[in-house]
């Protein structure tokens, strides 16, 4: 049989129509099955910082021992007078790309170029 | 740092004065091995003279948030400040016992070792979501500082609009480039310290009594 990794490669249309717990949800199942997931935009901070809770709450020895996770760094935006003025400093997300730590390591990461390698399982 | 900050931040400040919680308690956050507790401990020893929890080469020796009540820092211009220092287990999104047995520990406890860190790092995240009203962001200045839990975490204490000092730690170790830490967060203060030999703390101690003040 033929050994290879699922990859999704999921649009900003379809996460736009998620929730932020069906996202993560959506997220940990794909990675905990293997598969290696890239979003097309990426998680708000709130976002992010669920995914580590829940991230967490599913390792387990010998099984699922976390996500690899990496996106380019966010573009520098003023954001305008109002929105500084108003806190307003998120920067917009950008293409992430999600897998298990045991199958997706990162070999190279700059500005403009994400390089990993992928293992089966 | 430009008019408009520094407005926000003093009115910030005035609000802050009428409306006072009881206690400013700053979170010291960091990946793993940072040296959260050796600045925790050097901090909490400096201003009280006692430690607040053990330190290992091992990663994620802190698997608890470890809070110290009422610590005041002050300078020579008789500014202060008193904060509640909280020591949190190292952020990450992996974690396998075999690391920790690659450091000589049995399975067992191994394991036992990954359950109590996965555990921190939720208690952490948690902690930063509703407990905490300022941050330390720890960085090893021997690592690379873009590793995408920085980006997150950094991500994540800037939606919060909580004030953050970054600290470029182990700068005594010959690899060090805080300059690279400057490069990656050139929008937050950047401190460059030895936690371990104590060089350079009084410049962060400053820089708390400013920003966490």
């Amino acid at each position: 049989m033929i050994q290879g990794v699922q990859l999704d490669l999921i649009s900003e249309e379809r996460l736009e129509s998620l929730t932020s717990m069906e996202k993560i949800r959506m997220i940990l199942d794909e990675v905990m099955a293997g598969n290696i997931v890239v979003l097309e935009k990426g998680l708000s901070p709130e976002e992010s910082s669920k995914l580590i809770e829940m991230t967490m709450m599913e390792i387990n020895p010998d099984g699922f021992s976390g996500i690899e996770m990496e996106t380019y760094p966010a573009r520098s935006r003023s954001g305008g007078f109002l929105a500084r003025l108003l806190g307003r400093r998120e920067s917009p997300s950008r293409l992430t790309v999600i897998g298990p730590a045991n199958q997706l390591k990162m070999l190279r990461k700059e500005r403009d170029l994400i390089s990993a390698w992928v293992s089966s399982r | 740092m430009d008019i408009l900050t520094q407005a926000k931040r003093r009115f910030s400040r005035f609000f802050r004065f009428f409306f006072k919680k009881k206690r400013t308690r700053i979170g010291i956050y960091g990946p793993p091995n940072a040296g959260k507790t050796t600045l925790a401990n050097r901090i909490v020893r400096d201003w009280t003279g006692d430690a607040l929890g053990p330190v290992s080469e091992i990663p994620h020796e802190t698997r608890r948030a470890r809070r110290r009540e009422n610590v005041t820092i002050s300078n020579s211009n008789g500014d202060s400040i008193v904060i509640d220092i909280v020591d949190t287990p190292g952020v990450t999104t992996k974690i396998d016992y075999h690391e920790f047995t690659e450091y000589g520990l049995d399975k067992e406890d191994a394991v036992k070792r990954a359950r109590e860190a996965t555990e921190g790092v939720a208690e952490a995240m948690h902690w930063l979501r509703e407990d905490i009203d300022g941050v330390i962001y720890m960085l090893d200045a021997t690592l690379d500082p873009f590793a995408q839990v920085n980006i997150m975490m950094v991500g994540i204490i800037e939606s919060r609009d909580l004030p953050v000092v970054i600290v470029a730690n182990k700068i005594d170790l010959p690899d060090a480039s805080p300059a690279r830490i400057k490069s990656a967060f050139p929008q937050h203060p950047v401190i460059s310290i030895s936690g371990l030999e104590g060089t350079n703390v009084d410049e962060l101690y400053e820089k708390m009594i400013e920003f966490f003040g």
